[in-house]
């Protein structure tokens, strides 16, 4: 568990360009950020802002091409490949917008894919009872509906008991009610386990749910807003 | 079991109808390589054990007649081990029910015991008593050809005489593992015995009392032979020998060493083809399997397995697919092995077949597939985990395409928009387009070397039949006569033709080379038997000089023009110098030639013959075949007819059940190759096809830009195939060629037709399995997906 206030990352100067083919594309320009253990933080932007790319990068997922960043004052931006690995097996849980199963393995076994390899993880069967899938273990992929992978997805992303979830997009292919349960499960993760969590969104709404929403547009933060009061994921509606 | 291991099986299961392509591949290198290899293991093994325990001898020599006294002298040249001395007669045989002439060999049994050198693998019965006369042990492919049971008999003509055999025993000898008459080209199990008498009968019946006209030496360890043949020539010089000659020059092992050496050829060159062929293929399959990974891999990456495990998970799924094919490789071999070795027992005469698998062949087919398959997934995982998980999770950087090459040359607007798809995909990686050239032209290829033996014997029949030897009978003499004795036959009723040959028995030396053959004597009127020259064209001996095949030519290095010493081994076994005339084209045996009466004249002798060529009305052979039996003179004669389907059978049986293999294996990998390029497109594009489809394009265009880059790809491939095989028969025709034939390198427009035939049946049958694929694309699954 983690204690509230203690920095989870600290970035500065971040920046990234992409090599699309025969175009240049700057993703992030000159990001500076710093997000506390426990905290429900919303990245909020329109697409092309950069959001999943500085979580791409808080994850270890991708390497910047300037700038600085450290995970609880550890440096990441020089850090090797085995590293980077090493960080995303203990530290990090990670939710995709598309949910990126591996078709071929059960829910239960794609959650095991990762208890497999983590330090102190739960069980499959607990994770996917948190996220409330404990009837569908044995069920691939292609027989869940959509809301039913995510959870899949999230119970995989927590269940080796992480300090951070990045999830991007979670509830962008999703209808509004399969969205706010999913939500509900995330909070829930952020409230019991203490688990920093940053949720990548550009649904006005969720930014609701979050303790501080960062505003992303054209590579650059152009605003940081700390909620009064939380409103519970139930209760959004869009 | 770990999540791993399921997605591994389950991967392996969904892949399956791939999985058996490719390891249909291997199996079929694996299957060649170990049927040929342990085919020649086993029957190298066979033949040394054979030798080893039936005491084959180191030399062998006939001479005319020698006292059983000069025994003691020849056991006294240093190095001969042990000795034998043998009474070995020609036969004219008669079996009740078989109109047609049977030549026989006879040879003596010893007296006492087993004999000493070449003894006896007794298949049935028991051998002939000394004490009986009329007793006699046939060679066992005699026996089989004509179904005889012990007890029965058999007539022999003997120097004249007619004597009534019964059989008591069936045996094999190692010095006729081959069974081979002289002077005729392939083993003809009917018309040619071997059979063993009593010593002391055949002597009797043979004018050999106290005498022998045949020995075999067995050396002293660490003897040099050719010392051992030059003191034997000397001591049997006045006795009439013919020249003793090794192992190496033993008709039987001789052409089984050929054989063997041919074998070895193709237990080389194929399975290397092959082999290579498959592991080419493993590797382009596997890495391209790999890429179509790429998400999977980021997944695992980002979920924090290391480069290693990933690698490794990968790694065992190659190796669940490689064992498919090598296991199915080893078993289909291994019988296939078993089954050619055998086949080959019925065609060299071994008393047994010790039949193994070396673990060194097995080891080596593992061993090759593993670094193929090593390579081919090494490259693409290297590929696919150095990219940052991030990255390998976004799709693909939209492809770099361009205007095509005709397109820009102004053709674009004979291109319709799919065309144009088709023709842009290729040429945006033309690398890898190439490689499925390469791998079909090379299916192609292996195919085209299927047909090769088939087209040769086509020809040799064409050339050496009906160009070359067009007579119906040869017949030989016992001894050589006089011209009057061809009247004798051309008088008989039946006989259109008659023309006369001499044959002397000869050693050639030129400079340190030395060879011996035969010469034969021709008249120049000749219009049955003739020599042809390069360009097929009848070629008469010339009056002064010999004629020698080109095969001899090469083997002592001699060139029209140079001057050789012919030393003569019957007669008054004169020495004298001849000017090679020219060089004669002939697939099948060594020989020389020439002008009848240069050869007497060179002879010292008057008109003799040893026989002639006959050209006969086919109603009459029967009567004609019973009045050559009747004549003591004729020691023998031999059907065209037969030696042509013999010639046929022979080489149908050992090169074409072969090549049928190799046709078999060779559709295989050409399906392999075309069906593997066309599933993998499809995985890469099933993405831009469904969105095409939900465009509103239809299925069969759908099909249309797919399997329109398979056929381009498969008519580039054709021609490029035809290019590699027939380098690769030129290649394989070189290496086989022997002193017994030369196969000539023939090409028929047949083959190319063939090999063409059944890469587009491969192509088609492709398309048909992977256009019911396209046929059930699910669009909104593929859509759903980010890819």
């Amino acid at each position: 568990m983690v204690e509230t206030g203690e920095v989870v990352f600290a970035v500065t100067g971040l920046s990234k360009v992409y090599d699309m083919g025969e175009i240049q594309v700057r993703a992030l320009s000159g990001v500076d950020l710093t997000l506390s253990a426990g905290e429900l933080i919303v990245l909020l932007g329109p697409s092309g802002s950069g959001k999943s790319t500085l979580l791409n990068i808080l994850g270890g997922l991708d390497h910047p091409s300037a700038g600085y960043f450290s995970y609880r004052g550890r440096d990441l931006t020089t850090a090797t490949d085995r590293e980077l690995t090493d960080f995303r097996r203990y530290h990090v849980g990670f939710v995709f917008q598309f949910y990126n199963l591996i078709p071929s393995l059960t829910a239960r076994e794609n959650v095991a894919a990762v208890t497999e390899i983590a330090k102190q993880p739960m069980t499959p069967e607990e994770a996917l009872a948190l996220v409330g899938l404990e009837e569908r273990l044995d069920h691939f992929p292609a027989q869940l509906s959509g809301g039913e992978q995510q959870r899949v997805a999230i119970a995989r992303a927590i269940a080796k008991n992480p300090a951070v979830l990045l999830c991007d997009e979670p509830t962008g292919s999703l209808d509004s009610k399969t969205g706010s349960v999913v939500l509900a499960v995330l909070e829930k993760i952020n409230q019991e386990l203490g688990t920093t969590t940053v949720l990548i969104t550009h649904n006005v709404v969720i930014a609701a749910m979050a303790d501080r929403v960062i505003k992303l547009a054209d590579g650059r933060v152009v605003g940081i807003e700390r909620s009064i009061e939380r409103l519970a994921a139930r209760d959004l509606k869009w | 079991m770990r999540a791993l291991d399921h997605k591994r099986w389950r991967d392996f299961w969904k892949m399956r109808g791939q999985v058996l392509a490719i390891g249909l591949v291997i199996a079929a290198g694996i299957a060649i390589y170990v049927m040929s290899l342990s085919t020649l293991d086993s029957l190298t093994f066979t033949r040394q054990t054979y030798y080893r325990d039936y005491r084959f001898a180191d030399i062998f020599v006939s001479l005319k007649r020698a006292p059983l006294s000069l025994k003691e002298r020849l056991q006294s040249i240093p190095g001969v081990a042990q000795l034998r001395t043998r009474v070995v007669a020609a036969a004219n045989l008669t079996v009740s029910g078989f109109n047609e002439p049977i030549s026989g060999h006879l040879i003596s049994s010893p007296s006492t015991g087993t004999a000493s050198l070449n003894s006896l693998y007794l298949r049935q019965g028991r051998l002939v008593d000394p004490d009986r006369d009329d007793e006699v042990v046939i060679c066992e492919a005699f026996a089989m050809a004509h179904a005889f049971t012990l007890g029965d008999t058999l007539a022999a003509t003997i120097n004249g005489r007619r004597k009534t055999l019964r059989i008591v025993g069936v045996a094999l000898s190692p010095e006729f593992v081959y069974q081979l008459q002289s002077g005729s080209l392939f083993p003809d199990f009917k018309r040619y015995g071997i059979l063993w008498m009593g010593r002391k009968a055949l002597a009797t019946a043979y004018d050999m009392d106290g005498a022998f006209n045949d020995l075999l030496v067995k050396l002293a360890t660490g003897a040099r032979p050719e010392e051992v043949i030059e003191r034997l020539d000397q001591l049997l010089e006045p006795y009439g020998g013919l020249g003793a000659y090794g192992r190496k020059e033993q008709v039987s092992h001789r052409y089984l060493s050929e054989e063997f050496r041919q074998l070895e050829q193709m237990a080389t060159i194929y399975p290397t083809i092959f082999l290579g062929v498959a592991a080419f293929l493993l590797q382009v399959v596997i890495s391209r399997l790999i890429t179509t990974e790429r998400e999977q891999v980021a997944i695992l990456k980002a979920f924090g397995y290391y480069d290693r495990a990933i690698a490794l998970h990968y790694l065992k799924l190659v190796l669940m697919i490689v064992a498919v094919g090598v296991g199915a490789g080893l078993v289909a071999g291994y019988w296939l092995g078993r089954n050619m070795s055998e086949l080959y027992m019925d065609y060299y005469r071994f008393p047994f077949l010790i039949y193994f698998l070396h673990p060194r062949i097995v080891l080596f087919a593992v061993g090759v597939s593993l670094a193929a398959a090593g390579l081919g997934a090494g490259g693409a995982l290297r590929r696919v985990i150095k990219l940052a998980p991030a990255v390998a999770m976004r799709p693909e950087p939209p492809a770099t395409y361009r205007p095509s090459w005709p397109e820009r040359l102004g053709l674009k607007t004979f291109f319709s928009q799919p065309t144009r798809m088709i023709i842009r995909h290729l040429g945006r990686r033309p690398f890898k387009a190439i490689l499925s050239v390469v791998g079909i032209a090379l299916a192609c290829a292996i195919l085209m070397v299927g047909s090769i033996f088939q087209d040769a014997i086509d020809y040799i029949v064409e050339v050496q039949f009906g160009l070359a030897q067009r007579e119906d009978l040869t017949v030989t003499f016992v001894e050589p006569s006089a011209y009057r004795a061809l009247l004798s036959l051309q008088r008989l009723p039946g006989v259109d033709h008659g023309e006369p040959f001499r044959a002397v028995p000869v050693r050639l030396r030129f400079r340190q080379r030395h060879y011996l053959t035969a010469i034969v004597g021709m008249p120049e009127e000749n219009v049955l038997h003739r020599l042809l020259d390069e360009d097929l064209k009848p070629l008469v001996p010339p009056e002064a000089g010999i004629v020698l095949t080109d095969q001899l030519g090469h083997i002592l290095k001699v060139k029209p023009g140079e001057r050789l010493t012919v030393e003569v081994l019957e007669g008054k076994r004169p020495h004298r110098q001849v000017t090679v005339a020219a060089l004669t084209k002939e697939f099948i045996g060594v020989s020389a030639y020439m002008d009848l009466a240069s050869l007497n004249r060179l002879m010292r002798e008057d008109n003799l013959i040893s026989g002639a060529y006959l050209a006969v009305d086919e109603p009459h052979l029967t009567s004609i075949y019973s009045a050559l039996n009747e004549m003591p003179r004729v020691a023998g004669t031999v059907a065209r007819r037969h030696a042509i389907t013999s010639f046929y059978e022979t080489m149908a049986e050992q090169m074409l059940v072969f090549t049928l293999f190799v046709i078999f294996f060779a559709g295989v990998i050409a399906f392999g190759v075309v069906y593997n390029s066309a599933r993998i497109t499809l995985s890469e594009r099933a993405r831009e096809l469904a969105s095409l489809r939900i465009l509103g394009f239809r299925r069969f265009e759908i099909a249309y830009i797919l399997l329109g880059e398979l056929a381009i790809l498969t008519l580039v491939a054709i021609p490029l195939g035809f290019l590699l095989g027939y380098g690769l028969c030129a290649y394989i025709i070189y290496y086989l060629q022997t002193d017994l034939y030369r196969i000539p390198l023939m090409v028929e427009p047949g083959t190319y037709a063939f090999a063409a035939t059944v890469i587009i049946l491969a192509t088609v049958l492709s398309a048909g399995l992977v256009g019911w694929r396209v046929h059930r694309l699910d669009l909104i699954a593929v859509l759903k997906t980010r890819e």
